[in-house]
């Protein structure tokens, strides 16, 4: 056991000696070659960042129903739930439209012909490009972000639900219809949307880093005064590089963990008939 | 059952049954020609033919999954205008729903009718201990061999009580030796229920082994070339010297079909 533990953590000796000299170099080259915090904060800066807005408490409003109150909380902390607010309101809503959208484009030949060619025009104006009206038809409010992120997300979860359904083996559907499964709903039910799950999943990753992306611009044009996006123009024109780091670093170990967290309950919960699935 | 009337039950008639297949609106394909066939209850029909002459569309036809275009099929005095749960079927893929485990593959059928779940488990074991297979029932099809999948599918099938069980090369993709044991359980479930079983093969020795009629087709499009009553009886010894006169005989019919092909 302790040796099996020392061997994969010897296993593992590349990748933390690759980690721990990138660490090195970075602090060497801002403390003795750029020499300055703005141009390059050094890793130190960075850390000492991370453990201001780790340690510093602001007030957060807790408001749900008729219990109003002001709890004190780690800046980073509210600035983290305000964006996995806005991530949440856009997933959500791709969920919800994308997914049927997906499904009755892929189970009935009349709504494809019908959407197809709207969605191919609309798809490839890029997410950021919707700003605009984002903030005329929604407003500066959390919601206007999330629309954002909803636009980002909102095509990969179509496009591979669609392709899922597309792509049901049509035993399936005949072992089904002979066992007494004729109508379509049940069909869609019970057949179509297990057999397509692998590929709805894969959809639902793909646009949670899509979604993901978004975020740092959808809060940019001010939605809100927390978040983690809006805090890098925030330190940015406070000339507080090292603060601007700590932020993006976050974004990405948070990009990171949500990935991971998808993986795991995919593969873990939903799809244990599979073995050795790679989405 | 009391929707099962008397001696209808099980029956299978096929009236002048034609398909054609249309490509792109202009090539055709007549695969089966003016069929007429009427099988007993509780009989074991097998269907041999040349490749392509349109045995598989004849039991998709009487499942009700294809439509023809000229005839009708009737099945205990009833028109088939769709799939249903009257009539099993059993494919030559493998097709156990993947993300269901064994057991519930087994129930789908029963739920789909409306049966209570707990219900339909105690069903499906004695369906499950009729292929041997009561200890598989939470594994799912991909722990399973293809012999194995082939026995819950048959499981699956029976446990909607069908009249009439169709099977379309069950065993063709399996090995020689699980395909020979597989025969012999399928005719002792056969024993066991009230059951019309019409089996497509292209294998003569399995065709001899299995049926009381076997239908001889024609290479396309398909016609009916020959039936022959199998009176060997039961349990058939395929190396005894009737079996093999009888095997003979209808490999060289199926030899001279697939030359005409």
């Amino acid at each position: 056991m302790v040796k099996g533990r020392f061997e994969s953590l010897k296993g593992k000796g590349v990748e933390i000696l690759s980690i721990v000299s990138a660490l090195i170099i970075w602090q060497l080259i801002a403390v003795y070659v750029v020499q300055n915090k703005f141009f390059l904060p050094s890793f130190t800066d960075v850390s000492l960042a991370f453990y201001s807005v780790v340690s510093r408490q602001m007030d957060f409003p807790v408001d749900i129903l008729s219990f109003t109150r002001q709890i004190q909380m780690p800046v980073l902390i509210v600035d983290l739930l305000y964006s996995l607010m806005h991530f949440f309101i856009g997933m959500i809503g791709a969920f919800l439209i994308g997914m049927p959208m997906g499904m009755l484009m892929g189970w009935f030949r009349s709504v494809e012909r019908v959407f197809d060619p709207l969605i191919e025009v609309v798809r490839p104006i890029p997410p950021l490009a919707w700003i605009p009206f984002a903030i005329i038809w929604i407003g500066l409010n959390p919601f206007g972000a999330g629309f954002l992120i909803f636009i980002g997300a909102l095509f990969p979860i179509i496009i591979n639900t669609f392709t899922g359904f597309k792509n049901i083996p049509r035993i399936y559907v005949e072992a089904a219809k002979v066992l007494g499964c004729n109508k379509d709903r049940e069909l869609i039910r019970h057949v179509a949307l297990p057999s397509a799950l692998p590929s709805i999943a894969a959809g639902i990753r793909i646009a949670m880093g899509v979604g993901w992306m978004c975020l740092v611009a959808a809060e940019m044009f001010g939605v809100s005064k927390n978040g983690l996006g809006y805090k890098i123009w925030h330190h940015y024109y406070l000339h507080n590089m090292d603060f601007v780091l700590v932020y993006m670093l976050v974004l990405g170990f948070l990009g990171l963990l949500i990935d991971r967290l998808l993986r795991l309950y995919v593969e873990g919960r939903l799809l244990k008939w599979r073995t050795g699935m790679v989405i | 059952m009391a929707y099962r009337n008397g001696d209808l039950m099980g029956r299978v008639s096929v009236r002048g049954v034609s398909r054609r297949f249309v490509k792109n609106g202009v090539s055709h394909t007549l695969a089966l020609e003016n069929i007429d066939l009427e099988i007993e209850d509780k009989e074991f029909v097998c269907f041999i033919g040349p490749s392509g002459c349109g045995k598989t569309t004849l039991l998709r036809i009487i499942s009700g999954l294809d439509t023809p275009d000229g005839g009708d099929v009737f099945v205990s005095n009833e028109k088939i205008t769709s799939p249903g749960p009257k009539r099993g079927m059993v494919f030559q893929e493998y097709s156990l729903f993947p993300w269901k485990t064994v057991m519930n593959n087994v129930i789908f059928g029963p739920l789909m009718r409306g049966v209570k779940k707990e219900k339909a488990m105690e069903e499906a074991e004695k369906y499950l201990d009729l292929v041997e297979l009561t200890q598989f029932k939470d594994s799912y099809p991909h722990e399973l061999s293809g012999g194995m999948k082939q026995r819950v599918a048959i499981a699956r099938a029976l446990a909607n009580e069908p009249e009439v069980l169709l099977m379309d090369e069950p065993f063709g993709s399996l090995d020689a030796q699980t395909r020979n044991s597989l025969q012999c359980e399928l005719l002792k479930i056969w024993q066991k229920k009230h059951l019309t079983i019409l089996f497509v093969t292209h294998s003569v020795d399995e065709a001899v082994f299995l049926a009381d009629r076997i239908v001889m087709l024609t290479a396309r499009p398909g016609r009916i070339k020959e039936i022959t009553v199998v009176d060997i009886p039961r349990p058939r010894n395929r190396t005894s010297m009737e079996f093999n006169q009888l095997r003979n005989h209808l490999l060289k019919i199926l030899a001279e079909e697939q030359e005409n092909k």
